[in-house]
């Protein structure tokens, strides 16, 4: 049976990405988001892009980035500083959608 | 690209809403230029989903009969969850496939659907660039006259913005500001392989049928639901929810939702596929009262899901109709309306007539899906009440009333919450 629960990085892995090696589309303040109470991005990013390490830094993984633009809503004290579409042709290709 | 190209029309966004607007524009003559950032139609966009029919009748008579659609959906399912226990409820119209009828809906994929439509809209005339990222609008006195992609300014008489829920084309114009958390619903999705044969016997469906499915009780409390939808050769599967409900939940929205694939009711219709896609987009919740105070501005129209122009049913989210509407909208707009100052509220008024009645009508539904109850307790009183009412041991049974009672107080509901919220829901739709 091939219907299984699966973790984040191996349903990311079944998607064709275009990564812009160049530039981050969404960069974050880390100072910002380390005095961040609440961090709504490590539960509401679709594809767990967010990860909050022992110093507690929060790092973003731009390149299995699903633009679907939670983060952005959702990040209430503006850690985010530059949040923007890949540039085109970058980015996620849905090859179903 | 040169820099002194100017356009009649520049649109932003290959979706449904752009292109219905480029091919009517482009079927009239005007010159038309569709910018896309993905590097083809369809490469950034989700649906859970389902297009209603009659939107391309309007467009063109009879197009739908070519375009790129999976399955005509002719069973409408609805599944109550409870952890392991499911109630389904399913309502079979057969008539739905009738060779001489239009299908009320289709099941699709936007990879395809939007990749033949923008074929379509080419065909006409229409130049589709895809791969092209539009960085901003150009302004002058207050009056949008182009867009600017890198180091190219594209001018145009008109800029129509089918950039999608989170336009920032109609935020840098001003129009809207940033989306509030209240208002979107996060969707996620799988699609799953599965042979033909094995979709039509799993859902009982005979040739070229489709099923809709919305699953309810399955998001551990959230606002929000599941839906499934069969396609020709694979099953859409995901779920949308209500971030901030889901922030304060503690549980990342993809770990529900991989839960979601392994309740047995869900299962056991797709077990034995094979995930070719994770995806994920938002969603507009407000329905009528999502629409943006204005959805123009001199020489720039809001279209589509830029436009808010999406009303949640529960059973069904309509968005793609809708979009498809608008962008016809707007082009009769610019078709009719010589001075550009003016064609804002002309669109505006082709709206009054097109979509806005239907919004109207449909605006109660976002009282009634923001009852709390229906997403956990009613579902679990359902189900907890089958169980009493199917479970026979040979013990002497309770009179179903107080089973009932029982029920839900089990639920934490009362009579009362079943009558306030019954008339809340009888006066919302």
């Amino acid at each position: 049976m091939s219907i299984a629960t699966k973790e984040v990085t191996e349903l990311l892995s079944l998607n064709r990405f275009e990564v812009d090696e160049v530039s981050a589309h969404i960069v974050l303040d880390k100072e910002i988001c380390r005095n961040c109470v609440e961090k709504p991005c490590l539960i509401v990013c679709p594809a767990g892009l967010y990860k909050l390490d022992k110093t507690g830094e929060i790092s973003f993984d731009y390149a299995g980035c699903l633009e679907c633009g939670t983060c952005r809503v959702m990040c209430k004290n503006k850690g985010i500083i530059k949040w923007e579409y890949p540039q085109g042709g970058f980015g996620v290709h849905f090859r179903y959608g | 690209m040169g820099e002194e190209e100017k356009f009649e029309t520049i649109i932003v966004g290959a979706g449904p809403a752009g292109i219905a607007c480029a091919y009517t524009l482009a079927k009239k003559g005007k010159s038309v230029l569709v910018i896309e950032r993905g590097s083809n139609a369809g490469s950034k966009n989700v649906t859970g989903g389902r297009l209603y029919t009659y939107a391309l009748e309007i467009l063109e008579p009879g197009i739908w009969k070519e375009a790129a659609l999976e399955r005509k959906v002719t069973h409408e399912r609805t599944i109550i969850l409870q952890g392991d226990n499911a109630l389904n409820i399913e309502y079979y119209n057969p008539s739905f496939n009738r060779d001489d009828r239009m299908p009320v809906a289709y099941t699709i994929l936007r990879g395809a659907f939007d990749e033949w439509f923008a074929a379509r809209a080419e065909e006409m005339g229409a130049i589709v660039a895809c791969g092209v990222k539009v960085d901003g609008l150009i302004q002058k006195d207050g009056k949008v006259v182009g867009v600017k992609c890198g180091e190219d300014d594209m001018l145009a008489d008109i800029v129509v913005a089918a950039d999608g829920v989170n336009s920032l084309i109609a935020q840098e114009a001003g129009i809207i500001p940033d989306i509030s958390a209240h208002s979107i619903g996060i969707g996620v999705k799988e699609v799953i392989e599965l042979p033909a044969p094995v979709i039509e016997e799993r859902f009982n469906l005979k040739d070229g049928e489709g099923t809709a499915c919305m699953l309810l009780g399955c998001t551990e409390g959230i606002h929000g639901g599941g839906f499934l939808y069969t396609n020709k050769e694979s099953i859409s599967l995901g779920c949308v929810f209500t971030p901030e409900e889901a922030a304060q939940n503690k549980k990342p929205i993809h770990k529900i939702f991989q839960n979601v694939k392994m309740l047995p009711a869900v299962n056991e219709l797709i077990t034995g596929g094979q995930t070719v896609e994770y995806s994920a987009h938002l969603v507009s919740e407000r329905g009528y009262r999502g629409i943006p105070e204005s959805i123009f501005k001199n020489g720039l129209l809001l279209v589509g899901d830029a436009a808010g122009l999406v009303v949640n049913m529960g059973y069904s989210i309509r968005g793609m109709d809708l979009a498809i509407l608008s962008g016809i909208a707007a082009a009769r707009a610019i078709l009719n309306e010589d001075r550009i100052e003016l064609v804002g509220p002309v669109y505006y008024q082709e709206l009054e007539q097109l979509i806005m009645p239907t919004m109207k009508a449909l605006d109660g539904y976002t009282d009634l899906l923001a009852i709390p109850r229906i997403y956990a307790n009613y579902p679990a009183f359902a189900l907890d009440l089958c169980q009493q009412v199917y479970h026979i041991t040979g013990e002497v049974p309770r009179k179903i009333k107080d089973e009932a009672r029982a029920v839900l107080k089990n639920n934490n509901l009362s009579i009362w919450n079943l009558i306030k919220d019954g008339l809340r829901g009888y006066r919302s739709i």
